[in-house]
């Protein structure tokens, strides 16, 4: 492809910067009313928990969206109840990680 | 007879409580580290496959430092998906980082803007996580936490992990073998947990995780993960705030 895709990066660096700086760099910004920073404090986890179901429950084949089930939900479930108990992002991802090798490797995943 | 009011924290108790938050993000940086690191070498994997050259692999980790957007790139690359298109989907599934950004801009505002426009960059879903809950923990702005967080946990190891997983592509048949697939979703929902700390942020989290798996099956997984994110959050707040359990929602 001959470094064409550097081109396509900074494309894509021009449609994501925006949406990082914005914020960040425009004044007035930080004086948003206060039920403005109680939505934004919930934003967190919010996206971060529909980033993992959509994750482990969506998979598009051919195009098209379609609900799955699979080993991944209990992986994450072991990991967010390990953080949890544990306090320990670390410990989950390991489990998680090895319940799924695991489960692929005996065939029932 | 009234209460006398609580004395307010000394500096000492300050630094105390900013140390323990940094050795807290220290730990919980490493998971983060690690997963970076799994899911960069998955995508120099990927970016491998689908026929990038390694300088154009590494191209896209520093230069959009997008996890989600740069594996949907390469599937949009390989599909042959108009680049205009491409700008498009790009902007769409990184929107949240709009709400990111707002979300930290406050605590941020003394850093000086040419800082401000690199940290910008260096906006990611692992930075964000455990920047805020490193500032929330410490009830202040930790400019240096944040460094830690965006650079020394995330852009490092995910840079360092896409050169080692493009060069090293053709060597390591399917790495869903190993669940290196889960580290990305079991990253997010541990993470999720970390700033979970009233009834509000549990009911926004399992809104904003219903609302994107089923618009995303309606229409599409970037749009279900924007909605996701911003009607969640309206659900946290309809939730009435228990007397005598104040929640910040400002920095200081």
């Amino acid at each position: 492809m001959n470094g064409l895709l550097i081109i396509l990066a900074l494309i894509m660096f021009a449609a994501t910067y925006p949406t990082r700086a914005l914020p960040l760099l425009a004044p007035g910004f930080e004086r948003l009313p206060a039920p403005v920073f109680a939505y934004l404090r919930l934003v967190g986890p919010a996206i971060l928990a529909a980033l993992a179901a959509v994750n482990v429950m969506v998979v598009t084949s051919s195009g098209r969206p379609t609900f799955h089930i699979g080993i991944e939900w209990l992986a994450v479930l072991a990991c967010l109840g390990l953080t949890v108990w544990r306090r320990n992002l670390l410990v989950g991802l390991i489990a998680a990680v090895g319940l799924t090798a695991v489960a692929r490797a005996v065939g029932i995943a | 007879m009234t209460e006398p009011a609580p004395a307010a924290p000394t500096a000492s108790e300050d630094r105390t409580v900013l140390e323990a938050s940094r050795r807290r993000l220290v730990i919980d940086g490493f998971g983060i580290g690690v997963s970076a690191a799994a899911f960069g070498f998955v995508f120099g994997l990927s970016a491998q496959r689908a026929g990038f050259l390694p300088i154009e692999a590494v191209a896209f980790s520093t230069i959009v430092f997008a996890g989600a957007a740069q594996f949907a790139a390469v599937g949009y690359v390989a599909g042959g998906v108009a680049w205009p298109v491409i700008f498009v989907l790009t902007a769409l599934l990184n929107a949240r980082h709009l709400l990111y950004s707002a979300a930290l801009a406050p605590w941020l505002r003394d850093v000086p803007v040419p800082r401000r426009a690199v940290i910008a960059h260096l906006l990611t879903d692992e930075s964000f996580a455990l920047t805020i809950a490193h500032f929330s923990r410490a009830g202040r702005s930790d400019e240096r936490g944040y460094w830690l967080a965006a650079i020394g946990w995330t852009f490092i190891p995910w840079n360092a992990a896409t050169i080692v997983g493009v060069l090293a592509g053709q060597e390591i048949p399917g790495p869903e073998r190993f669940g290196l697939d889960v580290v990305f979703p079991a990253a997010m929902i541990g993470l999720a947990a970390g700033l979970i700390a009233h009834r509000r942020d549990v009911v926004a989290a399992a809104t904003g995780a219903a609302v994107a798996v089923a618009i995303s099956l309606a229409v599409s997984p970037s749009v279900g993960i924007v909605a996701g994110g911003l009607l969640g959050p309206f659900a946290g707040l309809a939730m009435p705030v228990r007397a005598g359990r104040a929640e910040s929602d400002t920095p200081p």
